[in-house]
């Protein structure tokens, strides 16, 4: 067998080699550089604005021109900056990671239903908490989100549901999954308005807030746990790159070429679940980022190869997030914007460019 | 030429799908065959007997219920999933959606159970590629997106993908379904090449008898019931095991022409008199009507003559005791017998 393709390549025909790429490090090297800059533009401009230089300094462990920069920019823009960083790329490799393995365009993060757990952890704790949370649930939105009483709420309601989904994975086949995630969606949705129907407006109130969705509200200590793991997920991801390429083809033909679906499969759930949940957990459910970011880097790349897609949906989603903050923050003022109302903004227009110039589109709901 | 040495075994092997509680499903049972290297195998058979499941049992994609499946003589079930990918092949009926993917890049993917863990390109892999999109001929496409390419073109593209994992065995179902007939016949014939040239076992499901009798070295013929029965296409017609497969209501199948005919009730006979290309369409069209064509003078109650005077000025007088017409096409012809016809009745 072996010698019938030696004798095959010597006369070897003058084929085209794989299509042209060497344009495809340079874009990559691009978007880092409008990551950096970015990252940098964010910790300067907000409601005051810190000179690039003084910025340097105060990284670099030195003393700005005035003594309060340093603290804004340790204790609130650097945190959030870093946060917006690794839930961006969070979030966007969970929604590339989802689609390939739903073969759905529109499938994101939150398909299996981690955001709805999520959500309910986060209102059974708001909206009913009586005397335990109460001090801490009765002030004003912004300080309850920084309680780590909601976000341990949101990781148990986002934990279980994803315990929930690997167990059902072994059962049931993925596009049933889908399916019970879309359904778990709607019945927790429902369990969280009935509970809203039954509280009170300022309890109410600080729910809402949490779904607007925010990078601002995390920690340096709590950055200790959300780094370290979203970057673990990350990594599995990167090392996903094969069996997506794989299952690019769908499951049969995944298996037929070698692959061990079942692992596949596994190990692509729990990273999206990971990512997915422990971003809802500290920053609430943030949309789009995960659904827009993986088209808008086919569209630049012409390409579905993960090998391309994962360091481009990493790079585009961490930017995508730096920028929604940037805008939602609205530069020289005090107003703050809720960050899904601005994700929405950037991700619908590109989810509706997808349903309208897909041509496989018909093909991949048929 | 290769001395016939036997890749692709099966021992008695019962096929089916085990049911949650009770016996399992029996598709079909006691199947002992061999696909041999450089040969390209048909599997035939109507619908529901269990071509499908049969390539997907051989395929490692779903387990016998009895008996066993030996490539090289190792049981499927002892091979790991890289092996067996290395060594057999599968083109599918799923349709592929890959998106924004090249024909090449698509190919790649073939060479899944070779590369290292992050699926990198190698030059070998390269070249065997580039050998594989040749091999089928679609090196003028080679840079096209899949999305793009026209069902043909993507079917002769899956199938380099399954010619890129290198494999022994290759095992398509129904890959000329949805094609137009020269794409049909294109596609049979890469895959007879591969199998001859490169030493390829082949075996594929297909619904095109004609051309599976015209280019099978062998073919697998799974009735409904019964054994599975395998032999040149020629051994099968003679047998009478080809017939038997297939014979169903309305559809006979037609020793003498090699070819289906679609017989609905027998309208009657007919005498038919004329000769050359006219008079053998004219017979097609008088048996897709229903008629027996008598080629003899007979006592048949209608006669057809084919006036060909000029082949530019076809003819057709239409003889019954009662009347004598013209028709100037095979489709007044018809019309008029079936006048006749109603008139009858």
């Amino acid at each position: 067998m072996s010698e019938m393709h030696e004798t095959a390549l010597h006369e070897r025909p003058n084929t085209p080699g794989p299509p042209r790429m060497n344009l495809r490090p340079l874009a990559l090297a691009l978007m880092l550089a409008v990551l950096v800059a970015l990252f940098a533009i964010t910790l300067s401009i907000g409601s005051v604005t810190i000179p690039l230089r003084d910025i340097g300094l105060i990284l670099a462990g030195g003393e700005p021109a005035r003594a309060t920069w340093s603290q804004i920019v340790l204790l609130f823009r650097l945190p959030k900056a870093i946060t917006a960083l690794l839930a961006g790329a969070s979030l966007a490799v969970a929604g590339l990671e989802m689609q390939t393995l739903f073969r759905n365009p529109l499938a994101d993060p939150f398909v299996l239903g981690v955001s709805s757990g999520a959500s309910l952890g986060v209102a059974l704790v708001v909206l009913t908490a009586g005397s335990t949370l109460s001090g801490a649930v009765l002030v004003s939105g912004l300080s309850l989100l920084a309680d780590l009483g909601v976000v341990a709420a949101a990781s148990l309601g986002a934990a279980l549901v994803m315990a929930l989904v690997m167990l059902a994975a072994r059962r049931v086949k993925t596009m049933t999954l889908l399916i019970l995630g879309l359904m778990f969606g709607y019945a927790t949705n429902a369990a969280v308005s009935i509970l809203l129907h039954f509280s009170i407006s300022e309890r109410i109130q600080a729910y809402i807030a949490w779904t607007f969705g925010s990078f601002g509200s995390t920690t340096w200590q709590e950055l200790r746990v959300f780094a370290p793991v979203l970057l673990l997920a990350l990594l599995v991801a990167q090392v996903m790159v094969k069996p997506l390429n794989a299952l690019l083809l769908g499951e049969s033909y995944a298996r037929s070429m070698g692959l061990n679906v079942a692992r596949a499969r596994f190990w692509l759930l729990a990273s999206t679940a990971i990512l997915s949940g422990v971003v809802t957990a500290f920053c609430g459910p943030i949309g789009f980022i995960g659904v827009a970011v993986p088209h808008m880097a086919r569209a630049v790349f012409r390409t579905s190869d993960h090998r391309v897609l994962i360091p481009a949906v990493t790079l585009l989603g961490s930017i995508t997030a730096l920028l929604a903050d940037f805008v939602a923050g609205v530069p020289g003022s005090q107003i703050v914007l809720p960050l899904n109302a601005i994700t929405a903004l950037i991700g619908a227009p590109v989810v509706v460019w997808v349903i309208l110039n897909r041509k496989g589109i018909k093909e991949t709901f048929a | 030429m290769m001395q016939p040495e036997a890749i692709l075994t099966t021992d008695h092997l019962n096929i089916g799908y085990p049911q949650p509680r009770g016996v399992p499903r029996t598709v079909s049972a006691g199947i002992s065959v061999a696909l041999e290297r450089g040969e390209m195998v048909c599997l035939l058979g109507p619908n529901g007997a269990g071509k499908s499941t049969l390539l997907r049992t051989l395929g490692g994609m779903q387990p016998p219920l009895e008996g066993g499946v030996y490539l090289a003589g190792c049981p499927l079930a002892d091979l790991s999933a890289r092996e067996l990918a290395r060594r057999l092949s599968v083109v599918l009926t799923e349709r592929v959606d890959v998106g924004e993917l090249s024909v090449y890049g698509l190919v790649a993917l073939g060479r899944h159970p070779h590369t290292d863990w992050l699926g990198r390109i190698t030059a070998r892999d390269d070249s065997v590629i580039r050998w594989a999109i040749e091999a089928v001929g679609a090196a003028p496409l080679a840079h096209r997106y899949v999305g793009e390419l026209s069902d043909g073109e993507r079917q002769k593209v899956l199938i380099a993908r399954a010619l890129a994992q290198e494999p022994d065995v290759m095992l398509l179902d129904e890959p000329t379904a949805f094609l137009d007939l020269p794409h049909r016949v294109e596609v049979m014939r890469t895959l007879r090449h591969l199998a001859r040239r490169a030493g390829h076992a082949v075996l594929l499901s297909t619904h095109d008898l004609d051309l599976a009798l015209r280019s099978a070295d062998r073919i697998w013929l799974m009735p409904l019931e019964g054994p599975v029965q395998v032999g040149a296409p020629e051994d099968l017609v003679l047998s009478g095991a080809f017939q038997a497969t297939f014979h169903r209501e309305g559809i006979d199948f037609d020793p003498y022409t090699g070819s289906f005919t679609i017989s609905g009730q027998s309208a009657g006979v007919i005498e038919l008199q004329g000769d050359g290309i006219p008079a053998l369409w004219t017979v097609r069209a008088l048996e897709r009507e229903g008629y027996y064509v008598a080629r003899e003078r007979s006592a048949a109650p209608i006669r057809v003559e084919v006036l060909c005077h000029d082949p530019r000025d076809l003819r057709w007088r239409i003889v019954t005791p009662q009347l004598s017409r013209t028709a100037s096409s095979i489709h007044d012809l018809l019309g008029v017998l079936r006048s006749v016809q109603s008139a009858a009745a």
